[in-house]
This record gives C-alpha cells, sequence and structure tokens, in this order.
C-alpha cells in the first residue's frame, strides 16, 4: 500500500465512518444493556435513570429483575426456545430448496446465469411486506390454495393453513431463500469442473462424487447462507405477526409487545440482550467468514 | 569492477560511485518477520539499463516499489540524484513505473491516460496535446489515441504504458516485467524496441524480471538477487561467464557443477580434484588457493567437447588425465538449432553438453548408450568458492 | 450426471414457482372485482377500480412520499459513509481501530431488526434526555437510522468492488504525480462507480421496505409507506394493497430487468471490442 506521510486525509476517512456507527450502533446496545439493568416506572422515560448521584459523584445501581423475570414466566422461554426451532427448521428448509436452486444456476450456461440469478433476486427488490403478505391470500381458509385444491377434488373441507407453524415456515423460506442461494451460488460457480470429471473418470459415481467433491468444497457457502437466514430469522418480527399461531410467539414480537404494549422498557431490553447472547456465537461466526470473504485476494 | 567484493562485504557502504544516478544503501524491507529485502546497496548510473533478475520472493518487486515510493525501506536510504528520498511520497519522486499489469485506467482513453501525467503538473493544455502526440508516435501507436484499452491487443497495451510512463521525461524509469504478458515472438520484437527508445530519449531504466533472456538481452547491468539480496551485480558476460557464486552459476543459463579440493597450483594453473567428476580439473589462469579446500568448478555445457576418441595430446590411458572424462550417452534433446547429450560419466554423475548443429543431416550422429570422451579447455571451469 | 442434472433443474424451476406465485397471484387479484379478495368475480372483472381507490387514499399517498423522501436521504446518506468505511477497510491496510470499523460494518447486516430499532430509539430517548436532541422521534430519527443499516450493505460492496479492483492502477496515478485525494476522485471513484450505484439502489431499496426499525424510531404523523401496509394488512387483506403491490412490482422489474439487458449490450460490446484488437494484432 502506497506510504502517505501526512495521515490526516486516512484519519478523516476512516474516522468518520468510525465516529458514526460508534455512536449509531455501538453505544445504542451499551445503552439497551444498562436499561436492562434499570427497573421499570411510571414517568418519561419509563425506567430508572441510568446514573443517580450520590454525593456528586455518579453511581450505577444494576438491577437483575428483568432477567429474573424472563426466567420465571414461562412464556419467555418458550418464546426463545421457539424461535430457535423455527429459525432452524426455515434454515434447513431452506438449504434443501436453495441447494439445488444454487447449483443448477451455477451449471447453467454463463450467458442465461445472469438472467436466472437476476429472477432469483428480483424478488428481493420488491416489498419484503408486500410479499408475506401476498402469502396471507395463498394461505386463508378461503385463500387461493384451498380453492385450487377444493375445486380439484383433493379436500372436501378447506384446510388450516394460516396461522400455523407451516405457514410461518413457507413465509420465512420465501422472504430469505434469495439469501441462502446468493452465497451458496458464488461458492458452486468457482468450483472446477474438471473435479467431478477425474472424478468420473476415478470411477466414482455421479452421486457419489457429489457427496465426495462438491459438497465438502461448498461448505463456506452453506454455512454463510445458513447464517443469513438463521440469525434473522431468530429475531423475525412481521412474518410470524402476519403468518403465525396466536399463542406462540417468536421472541421479536414478545420483545416488540413488551416495549410498545407493556411499555416495560428494562424487560424489553433484558430480552433484547438475551437474544443477542443467544446470537453472539453465530453472528462472530458469520463476521469471521465474511471477512475472510472480503480479504480474500 | 568486482563483484564479489560487494557480495562479501554487504554492510560496508558502497564507495561513491562518481556516475551514480541512484544510489541504494544498505536498505532493509521487512514485512513482520520476514525479510523481503536484506541490506541491499546497488549503485545505478545514469543512462543505463539496470535489470533486477532473480527468482520469486527474491525481492526484486519490492526493491523497485521502494522506488517508486509505495514502501518505505524498514532500514537504510534511496538517494535519486543524490536527493534522500526517504519523505518524497511516490506524486513527488522525478520517477514513473511502468506497472506488469501495466495499470491503463480503464475508463480513459490511450490519450486521456497518456496525459494523466501532466495535468497533474498544471502543464498547458495545448502543450499536454503536442507532447501526447509526440510520445505516442514514438511509442507508434498515434492513431490509438481514442480508444479505450480494452479495444486494444497486449502488445499495444504495453506500448500505452510505456508511453504513459515516459511522457513526463521522467529521469528514471522503472519497468516491472515489462514483457512478461506479450507472447514470444512479440517479446523479442519489443525487447530491442524499448533499447532503441531508452537510448533515444536517454532515460535510465531499472527493470526487474525474471526472464534470464530478456535481462541479458535488454540490460547493460543486470543485478542478480537471492533471498532479499544481491548475488553478483555485471554486465551479462560478466554474469555468465565469471558468476561469483554457485547460486548465479546455477540460476543463470545451465551448468554442470563438481565439488572438490584444490590440489595444488601451477605457474599458470589451479588444479582441483575433484572424486565427483573422477578426474583432475585444470583451470586457467592460476589463481591463489589453499591446499585441501573445498572449491566448485563449475563449466557451462557449451564449452565441452564429446568425441567418439580422446582428443590429440590426450592419452586415454593416462594415469592422471586433466580435464577429460568418459562416459555413455543417456539421453539426446534434439532442439533443432543445437542438440542436448546427458552423459552418465563413470562416477555415475551425469553431465549435460550441447552442441550446434552446424550441418544439416550429421553423417554418423551420437546414438543413446554410445561411449563417448568429454573434456574442455583449461579457460572453461570457473572456480567458485561459495 | 445427466440424472442430478435434472433433478437440480426441476428444482430451480419449481423454486421460481414458488417465488412466483405469491406475486402473481397479487397481481392478478389487483384487478379482481370482489372485496373478497381471493374469490374471481368473474362477472365484473378485471377491473381498474382498486387503483382509482389507491390514487384516492390520502394516507397511502402521503405515506408513500414519506418514504420515498427518506429513502433518498438515507440511501445517499449510506453511500457516502459506506463508501468511506469501505474505501477505509479495503485501502488502508492495519491501522487503529479496523477490527472495530470491520465488526461494526457486518453486525448491522444480520443483526435481527427488534433490536436495532429497539437500541436505537433508546439513544434517541437517551439524548433527548442529554442534550435535548432530537426533540422527539420522526423524519429525522427514521433517516438517521435507515443510514446506519443501509451504510452497512453499502460498506460490504464497496468493498468487495475495491478488494477485487488492481492496486496499481492507484499506484500508478499516484507514479504520474496524482495526490491520494486526487487519486480517488479521478480514478478509484469513476472505477467504483457502478458497486456504489448498486449500493445506492440497494439502501434505497431497503429503506423504503423497512418497517421494524422504523416502528421503534417513527412518532405520531411519520407513518412510511410500509407501516400503513402493515396496519392494514394486519388486520386482514385489502384489495387496494394489491394493487400497490402489482405497481410497486411494474416498477422494480421494469427497472432490474431494463439494467440487465443494458448490463449484458454493454458486456457483448466490451467482447466485441476485446476481439477486434485480438484480431488487429494478427
Amino acid at each position: 500500500m502506497p506510504r502517505i506521510p501526512q495521515l490526516s486525509g486516512r484519519r478523516v476517512v476512516a474516522g468518520i465512518p468510525i465516529l458514526w456507527l460508534l455512536v449509531l450502533f455501538l453505544i445504542p446496545f451499551l445503552i439497551v444493556f444498562r436499561i436492562s439493568f434499570s427497573e421499570v416506572r411510571l414517568a418519561i422515560p419509563p425506567y430508572t435513570p441510568l446514573f443517580t448521584w450520590h454525593h456528586g459523584s455518579p453511581s450505577l445501581q444494576l438491577h437483575w429483575s428483568s432477567y429474573a423475570f424472563l426466567f420465571t414466566d414461562s412464556l419467555y422461554v418458550s418464546s426463545y426456545v421457539y424461535s430457535l426451532k423455527v429459525a432452524a427448521v426455515s434454515t434447513l428448509c431452506c438449504l434443501l430448496i436453495g441447494y439445488p436452486m444454487a447449483y443448477a444456476i451455477a451449471r447453467a450456461a454463463p450467458a442465461s446465469r445472469s438472467v436466472l440469478l437476476m429472477l432469483i433476486v428480483l424478488p428481493f427488490w420488491t416489498s419484503f411486506l408486500l410479499r408475506v403478505y401476498a402469502w396471507i391470500g395463498l394461505l386463508k381458509n378461503n385463500g387461493v390454495i384451498n380453492n385450487v385444491l377444493l375445486w380439484l377434488g383433493v379436500i372436501h373441507h378447506p384446510l388450516v393453513l394460516l396461522q400455523t407453524d407451516f405457514a410461518v415456515y413457507i413465509g420465512i423460506v420465501y422472504s430469505y431463500l434469495p439469501f441462502m442461494i446468493l452465497p451458496l451460488y458464488a461458492n458452486l460457480e468457482k468450483h472446477d469442473g474438471a473435479l467431478l470429471e477425474a472424478a468420473a473418470d476415478l470411477g466414482a459415481r455421479p452421486m457419489r462424487a457429489f457427496l465426495r467433491i462438491t459438497l465438502p468444497q461448498s461448505l463456506a457457502g452453506i454455512l454463510a447462507g445458513s447464517l443469513l437466514v438463521f440469525i434473522p430469522a431468530v429475531g423475525e418480527y412481521v412474518i410470524p405477526t402476519l403468518l403465525g399461531r396466536p399463542d406462540q410467539l417468536m421472541i421479536g414480537r414478545v420483545l416488540s409487545d413488551e416495549f410498545f404494549e407493556n411499555r416495560d422498557w428494562p424487560v424489553a431490553s433484558a430480552v433484547a440482550i438475551l437474544v443477542l447472547l443467544l446470537l453472539v456465537i453465530p453472528i462472530m461466526w458469520f463476521q469471521r467468514l465474511e471477512r475472510r470473504e472480503l480479504e480474500a485476494k | 569492477m568486482n563483484a564479489r567484493t560487494q557480495v562479501e562485504t554487504p554492510s560496508v557502504p558502497v564507495a561513491a560511485d562518481p556516475n551514480a544516478y541512484v544510489r541504494i544503501a544498505n536498505v532493509t524491507k521487512r514485512f513482520g518477520d520476514f525479510a523481503a529485502v536484506e541490506d541491499v546497496s546497488l549503485d545505478i548510473r545514469r543512462g543505463e539499463i539496470f535489470c533486477l533478475l532473480g527468482g520469486s520472493g527474491s525481492g526484486k518487486t519490492t526493491l523497485l516499489r521502494m522506488l517508486a515510493g509505495f514502501e518505505s525501506p524498514t532500514s537504510g536510504t534511496i538517494y535519486i540524484d543524490g536527493e534522500d528520498m526517504s519523505a518524497v511520497p511516490p506524486y513527488e519522486r522525478p520517477v514513473n513505473m511502468m506497472f506488469q499489469s501495466y495499470a491503463l485506467f480503464p475508463h480513459m482513453s490511450v490519450e486521456k491516460n497518456v496525459a494523466f501525467g501532466l495535468e497533474q503538473e498544471g502543464v498547458a493544455r495545448g502543450d499536454i496535446k503536442r507532447q501526447v502526440g509526440e510520445i505516442l508516435d514514438i511509442v507508434k501507436m498515434g492513431s490509438f489515441g481514442a480508444r479505450k484499452p480494452h479495444q486494444l491487443s497486449g502488445g499495444q497495451r504495453q506500448r500505452v504504458a510505456l508511453a504513459r510512463a515516459l511522457v513526463k521525461r521522467p529521469k528514471l524509469l522503472l519497468l516491472d516485467e515489462p514483457l512478461a504478458a506479450l507472447d514470444k515472438k512479440l517479446r523479442e520484437h519489443t525487447q530491442f524496441e524499448l533499447i532503441s527508445i531508452q537510448q533515444r530519449l536517454g532515460v535510465t531504466f531499472i527493470v526487474v524480471t525474471h526472464d534470464q533472456e530478456e535481462a541479458m538481452t535488454l540490460g547493460t547491468r543486470l543485478g542478480v538477487m537471492n533471498h532479499g539480496r544481491i548475488a553478483q551485480v555485471g554486465s551479462p558476460s560478466d554474469i555468465y561467464e565469471s558468476p561469483a557464486n554457485r547460486f548465479v552459476a546455477d540460476f543463470i543459463g545451465s551448468v554442470n557443477m563438481f565439488e572438490g579440493q584444490v590440489a595444488d597450483g601451477c605457474d599458470d594453473c589451479l588444479r582441483i580434484a575433484s572424486t565427483e567428476l573422477g578426474c583432475t580439473v585444470r583451470a586457467e589462469p592460476a589463481r591463489p588457493g589453499t591446499t585441501g579446500a573445498t572449491v566448485w568448478a563449475a563449466i557451462r555445457p557449451e564449452k565441452i567437447n564429446i568425441t567418439r576418441r580422446p582428443p590429440a595430446g590426450q592419452p586415454a590411458a593416462a594415469t592422471a588425465p586433466e580435464n577429460l572424462v568418459r562416459g555413455t550417452v543417456r539421453e539426446i534433446a534434439y532442439m533443432g538449432d543445437m542438440s542436448i547429450y546427458l552423459v552418465q560419466i563413470d562416477s555415475g554423475k551425469m553431465l549435460r553438453v550441447t552442441l550446434p548443429n552446424v550441418t544439416r543431416g550429421r553423417e554418423r550422429p551420437l546414438t543413446r548408450d554410445e561411449s563417448v570422451w568429454l573434456s574442455w579447455h583449461g579457460t572453461s571451469p570457473v572456480v567458485l568458492t561459495e | 450426471m445427466r440424472s442430478r442434472g435434472l433433478f437440480s433443474r426441476c428444482a430451480l424451476i419449481l423454486g421460481l414457482v414458488f417465488l412466483y406465485v405469491p406475486i402473481l397471484s397479487m397481481i392478478i387479484f389487483s384487478f379482481n372485482n370482489s372485496r373478497l379478495v381471493t374469490v374471481w368475480d368473474a362477472a365484473h372483472s378485471p377491473t381498474l377500480k382498486w387503483y382509482v381507490a389507491l390514487a384516492a387514499n390520502e394516507q397511502v399517498l402521503r405515506a408513500a412520499w414519506l418514504s420515498i423522501r427518506i429513502a433518498l436521504v438515507a440511501s445517499t446518506g449510506a453511500v457516502i459513509l459506506g463508501t468511506l468505511a469501505g474505501v477505509a477497510l479495503a485501502r488502508f491496510g492495519a491501522f487503529r481501530g479496523r477490527l472495530l470499523l470491520a465488526g461494526m460494518t457486518t453486525a448491522p447486516i444480520v443483526m435481527p431488526e427488534v433490536i436495532t430499532g429497539l437500541s436505537l430509539l433508546l439513544l434517541f430517548v437517551a439524548l433527548q434526555q442529554l442534550i435535548g436532541w432530537p426533540r422527539g422521534v420522526g423524519a429525522v430519527t427514521i433517516a438517521l437510522s435507515h443510514i446506519t443499516f443501509c451504510m452497512a450493505y453499502v460498506t460490504v460492496v464497496v468493498q468487495s468492488r475495491l478488494v477485487g479492483m488492481d492496486v496499481s492502477l492507484e499506484e500508478a496515478a499516484m507514479d504520474l504525480g496524482a495526490r491520494p485525494g486526487r487519486v480517488f476522485f479521478r480514478i478509484t471513484l469513476p472505477l467504483i462507480l457502478p458497486a456504489i450505484a448498486s449500493g445506492w439502489l440497494l439502501a434505497f431499496t431497503l429503506s423504503w421496505d423497512d418497517l421494524v426499525i422504523t416502528q421503534f424510531v417513527a412518532g405520531p404523523g411519520s407513518s412510511t409507506l410500509p407501516m400503513v401496509i402493515f396496519s392494514k394488512v394486519r388486520f386482514g387483506v385489502t384489495p387496494d394493497i394489491n394493487a400497490l403491490a402489482t405497481i410497486l412490482v411494474l416498477i422494480v422489474a421494469t427497472g432490474i430487468a431494463g439494467s440487465t439487458v443494458w448490463m449484458r449490450y454493454q458486456q457483448r460490446r466490451r467482447e466485441r471490442d476485446v476481439l477486434l484488437a485480438a484480431a488487429a494484432n494478427l
């Protein structure tokens, strides 16, 4: 890298985004962290102050009550478990659907690849909310799917599809599929076709060659795609709210309800901190992958 | 000049060469624990083409980048025209560089690319146009000014890169593997053109290359680099005919090398007893050597004679033959202009011998497994101590 | 070999069907006369009445206009900050704060939106207590929040373009006498412009589309389009939303398809040029 004697220009270039993200990304988390140790009170803002002043010096008062509350009420624990389950199942479905799609695109003729990729990405550019909403129309009791099935005579009574776990899976897989396909495609596209020919030449049947050659090589893509689906899915709010069961909330909805409905900011903050604790390992993992990808020259 | 002195005492600053235009004084560059360039001292004269020759990882490119100012030495100093370059950023150095990838700006036309350097100096627009036209004519790209780089062939891009680097009339031009991206035919042609442009403009060239042929044709002097150090500096013939050490002898061209011990000297020679070779090497002229010291004799393949009978004056049954061994032809590679013979001598070692194919259809060519005699003149072996 | 190629090709086709059926059904039912959204009223359809209703819906129009303005500000801000961050990460080597910056630019991409939204609101509340600014939440706080989460995406796009770009181009410019600032504006910026443009588009879309974060940092009277849609949709399907969706899909589809065609045309022209150049050399 060129050596530049006066570093002030660089300091400004790097400093501005760092400063921005410190103020609007990092410090907010510290505030959430701090408020999770406050107690709720009827005031504006509705929590005990961050610092109290004792004899001219600030003193920190930490209350564990919000966290204690989360572990005593089974609603929270079951929401956490349910969110993890939904995210895991959806991620797996995304992988099972997305892998063959990515594979087919990577093996397609170069000219049609860009068109296929565009077709995959295009829905992503249209409103996420509207795409989830579209599924309401499809899944309702008198929705398109039930109407078609009734008309075909496959069923005689409409199936209950909306407000089920199934609807949530559909919604998440549908919304996040491109995030699975793109990293997988990026990985698969780099594979050397000669490797499979060599494997075939050495007597491996296609399935075996796939399992022994292609799959191990695409692990990084699988991991990146899975993390890109799993992490946001855990905190998903819109999809379960529109398509999911009213009796079993996901953790994102719990957080939002605590905040907006109950106005219990400390508990909402504690929920957020625990979600982060849950996700910190996958997030770090993702960051390492991302860094390696970006810095690999 | 004595190149070996430099290698043996690298840490002592080199005596000032009054003609030195670029002076590299005890320069070291470390990346972490790895020393890419280690204690290199070099003087480069005004108007010469100096080739830095070395394999990948030898430090030649790092040295070039330090001259351009893209890297700064960990220690040591670079002087250009007597001025210490340590605090001078690349955009203020009187140096231009031609990049291995050519680094032509893809979003600018050929003219714009060439004009870029002049624009940075605030040259008047009319002058820019004139100077760009002139230099494009010199590199025979005058009619391509409006083209974009991707509309040019490899050879044309190379010329534009050269023009862009030369248009500011730098005193010193750095060329990083200037011909590596060209195919073989074009490369030969371009080599001679580079030399003629250099002579016409009187610019000092420093060329980095891994290709020894390229270095030999282009360079007035070469610096062979190995593991971040200069292994030898000298003219192409110096380096080929009088390599300073085993690395240089082996790196430049091919060579047959034998380990041996200094036996005795005579008025005009040094004798080396080599069990590896199975005969005594007689090397002329005489040079000092401690009896019993381990040395290496290096003989170039084209300097060995290959005959069916022992050459006259050398009786085959002599008890201690000098510069003469028996062997069996094991492989023959016909290369067109010459043939390479791999001959296994009686000690088991393989020797490489080349013979020019002077006539068409030799009467009775050597065949595999034929017994032959190998001999050479006393001036052919080079005696190496390191 | 052939059978597996067949399997993955079928999966691709089925997957594409899965991706497009919901969108197509929205488009079809936007022309349906019936209020019952999913029951096709063959007698009176197709009709444009939901489009007419939409055009008369003050609330939707106002929200859409606000969303557009916020998205414009947010994407522009995100592009500036994201480009700075991308340049710093891709070109400055190891500097103090690099790891911090790298971490803070990738984290928002995977961070659950509820958490980002909550933390940003709590920041604004704390700031207001501390320095009296911002006075309440609204368009300004929405834009600040959008810039923050959008810039992460721009950074990644710009950084990966820069990493893929030959550094010697910038070195050559410097070697020819251009100072770092000039190198950036004359060489680097023009070359990463496509990446910046797609970063801008991405940021615009993300901002335009965001509901969860916006809900936290929006105030009364600053409802964006997704917020209006969400509040309508939450209580059932409404046909005018189908019309709105159809319009949005149409805009996006023409934009994307147009740019793809244009890019392919450029690519072809380039390839032809390269071929011609090679031929000229013979």
